[in-house]
């Protein structure tokens, strides 16, 4: 019996041993990222690093997205965050991360030597990197965040489709009765107009996003979301309108509500649509899928003269560094190597995504030079001021479908997503005064 | 009166037993708590502060969220098909596979491949099939002059969540085989000859024989397909996204949804909640129905 009682013992011991035991690694800094398709370009630049400077760099990778998503937030609980990783998502993710204590501030490693590091970057990359003092979030005012590359989200058109239905390849429409005008063009000739992966909801909020700024303007949007102006004021049924139109006139690709981008990608480089509506990333996808593909870069067509067309922009992908990582030093060290000139263009190159270094612009391709050109007009939900609450957005993006699919009026959509607001913004006073 | 031997004895054997409760109390009874626990709180998965707000979560569920109610119906209707046209499928299948048929085995185990097939794999694979541009189903339809029937079969609210539930009792109804032919071959074959020396015919014999003594595989089978169709959700994500406007979200994707797009993790643990609730309870009736239907 006393054997047994040993036995039991030794193996609580063991099984506890072998619970507490991670994962060992020889690597001086542990990088997590979820980017398959720079997974040999960094690991290229990892080796150079170590010929270098002698700090062995380890990229790991955890994908998809969702995937690296739910290892990163775990790291989180159990502690066990690499030292360096991304954060994906908004801007209020990000500032959770902040909050928590999870991330170094790099605002002195930034200004040091007369702002060296932080002169490199679009400023349009580091500002959705920063919190300024007073964030909304509450989050202690700096830099977070390391940008590597930045990207924005325009229109594609097919060259060749355009040809075929008569239309100038050199002129894609610049407004959206041109856009429309050429849709109905290329339907006549059996060519679908626009795909999408609108499955993913963020893609239809980014155009609708898209379309407010140019019909009303940041201020009007912005007092949206603070819940002075309701979804029922015109101007919102005007951008809800606008899919409707496009979907009565047949020119979205069918079965765009349930496609994902992967999907839409596809579409777009077999050229069974003329036009897509994707980010920068997809010089690299399209590159990989149909090299032949003869496409160009158009802006996202205007609705209307008054306000500035502003597109969705800014850092594509950004590294933090653990805030309670031993290898810390090492680490910014490395960000500020991977930031460099050679680095950049050497990733830019091998990757087909826009550096996140103004210096290292003049080594990418035309068709990349063309996304570049746009990104004084880019903005993005994580540089506004105010934002919308995800039940609001939630309702918003789903009630876009529902329009596509025409099983909802835009008038429908917009009281509906306006009661959601209304709901949204009693819950907060009520939270507020039980709190006070 | 206990001797010392007797209570040495006792703690022996609670000693025996320690590790599957232990196991019981870290992986079920722990994980409830805390689930419980946090649908009473507003915690964004990461933050160290997870604020205690009551019922609210709870409240919000069920008087607002427009989203929640419909994706149980969705799930039920998967389930109803399930129910039906699954386990239909699967009996009349097990019924042919438990006579002496030619090639028997060959069916078993063709009949057994779609379940063991990965979801994701399955769920993508019959995307392509529906996909309205290129898709088999649309060029097959074109091909046999059925044009008017060509549509965006995952992109329209009117037939995304049936071909999902189609997809999904194709893919399930091997387990139900299984299980109902396993059941079939328990049942005496004497009670058959018997019954057909009395005069039978084949259709009295299922109904008289077969029936009867099947109901406790029934019972399995039915609670087994109603706890897996209302969890089901990676053929619904990978086949239509989930969207709520295309009239396929079902209550994981929204617990998903909370989790992920909302990050809003008490309030997914709430829906959690609720959502198992609601399988126990569903579960709880059919036992009771099913002992009355035996004891009827």
């Amino acid at each position: 019996m006393r054997n047994l009682y040993y036995i039991l013992i030794v193996s609580i011991i063991v099984g506890m041993w072998g619970c507490s035991q991670g994962p060992t690694t020889k690597a001086d800094v542990i990088i997590w990222h979820w980017m398959t398709d720079r997974k040999p370009a960094f690991n290229d630049l990892a080796k150079k690093y170590k010929e270098e400077t002698g700090v062995s760099v380890e990229f790991k990778l955890f994908a998809p997205s969702e995937i690296y998503s739910q290892k990163v937030r775990a790291a989180t609980q159990a502690g066990t965050l690499p030292d360096i990783f991304g954060v994906l998502g908004e801007k209020k993710d990000f500032a959770i991360f902040v909050k928590a204590g999870h991330i170094l501030n790099l605002s002195d490693e930034m200004q040091a030597n007369n702002g060296e590091w932080k002169d490199r970057f679009f400023s349009k990359a580091l500002i959705v990197n920063e919190f300024k003092r007073g964030n909304e979030y509450n989050a202690p005012p700096g830099i977070y965040g390391v940008p590597i590359d930045v990207m924005n989200i325009q229109m594609l058109y097919n060259k060749d489709l355009f040809k075929k239905a008569g239309l100038d390849p050199e002129n894609p429409p610049d407004d959206f009765e041109e856009f429309i005008a050429a849709g109905i063009k290329l339907k006549e000739v059996g060519i679908q107009g626009l795909v999408s992966g609108w499955a993913e909801v963020w893609m239809i909020d980014c155009l609708a996003s898209n379309f407010a700024f140019n019909l009303m303007g940041e201020r009007k949007i912005m007092s949206t979301y603070k819940g002075e102006v309701p979804y029922t004021d015109p101007d919102w049924i005007r951008v809800f309108s606008l899919f409707k139109e496009m979907a009565d006139k047949d020119i979205l690709a069918r079965g765009i509500v349930s496609m994902n981008n992967k999907d839409a990608e596809q579409n777009f480089a077999n050229q069974r649509a003329a036009f897509a509506f994707n980010g920068s990333w997809c010089v690299n996808v399209y590159k990989g899928m149909n090299p032949d593909l003869n496409y160009d870069v158009m802006f996202v067509p205007k609705v209307d003269r008054g306000n500035q067309m502003l597109i969705w922009g800014g850092a594509g992908s950004s590294f933090m560094v653990n805030a309670r990582s031993e290898n810390k030093e090492k680490a910014v060290e490395f960000l500020k190597w991977l930031t460099g000139g050679p680095q950049q263009a050497y990733l830019a190159e091998a990757t087909n995504n826009l550096p996140a270094n103004r210096e290292s612009l003049s080594q990418i391709s035309p068709i990349l030079s063309k996304f570049a050109q746009s990104m004084e007009y880019t903005t993005h939900p994580n540089i506004w001021p105010v934002h919308e609450k995800s039940q609001v957005i939630e309702t918003f993006d789903l009630g876009i479908q529902s329009i596509i699919l025409g099983t909802k009026t835009p008038q429908q959509v917009a009281q509906e997503v306006r009661q959601v607001k209304e709901r949204e913004m009693d819950k907060e006073r009520q939270r507020t005064l039980s709190r006070n | 009166m206990r001797t010392k031997s007797s209570v040495k004895s006792t703690l022996e054997n609670y000693l025996f037993i320690l590790p599957a409760v232990a196991i019981f109390a870290i992986f079920y009874i722990y994980p409830f708590y805390e689930t419980f626990n946090l649908g009473l709180r507003a915690w964004d998965g990461v933050s160290p502060v997870k604020e205690f707000v009551g019922l609210s979560n709870f409240k919000e569920l069920f008087l607002y969220d427009q989203f929640w109610w419909p994706s149980m119906w969705h799930a039920g209707y998967i389930t109803l098909i399930a129910l039906t046209l699954q386990n239909a499928l699967a009996l009349s299948l097990a019924l042919a596979c438990d006579r002496a048929i030619r090639l028997g085995k060959f069916y078993r185990l063709v009949f057994f491949i779609p379940p063991v097939l990965s979801e994701v794999v399955v769920g993508l694979v019959w995307k392509w099939i529906f996909e309205p541009n290129y898709g088999l189903l649309n060029h097959w339809l074109v091909v046999l002059g059925l044009d008017q029937l060509v549509r965006s079969w995952l992109s329209s609210p009117q037939t995304a969540l049936t071909c999902v539930a189609i997809i999904h009792s194709w893919k399930g109804f091997g387990w139900g085989f299984i299980i109902l032919l396993a059941g079939l071959q328990t049942i005496d074959r004497q009670l058959y000859e018997a019954a057909r020396v009395d005069g039978a015919n084949s259709w009295q014999r299922f109904w008289h024989v077969t029936i009867p003594l099947m109901i406790p595989v029934f019972v399995l089978v039915s609670i087994l397909t109603i706890l897996g169709t209302m969890q089901a959700f990676v053929l619904v994500l990978t086949m239509t996204g989930g969207s709520p406007s295309l009239g396929c979200s079902v209550p994981v994707t929204r617990i998903l949804g909370s989790m992920r797009a909302s990050l809003r993790f008490g309030y997914a643990c709430a829906q959690g909640i609720i959502f198992g609730i609601i399988l126990l309870i569903v579960s709880f009736i059919q036992i009771r129905v099913s002992r009355k239907m035996k004891q009827a």
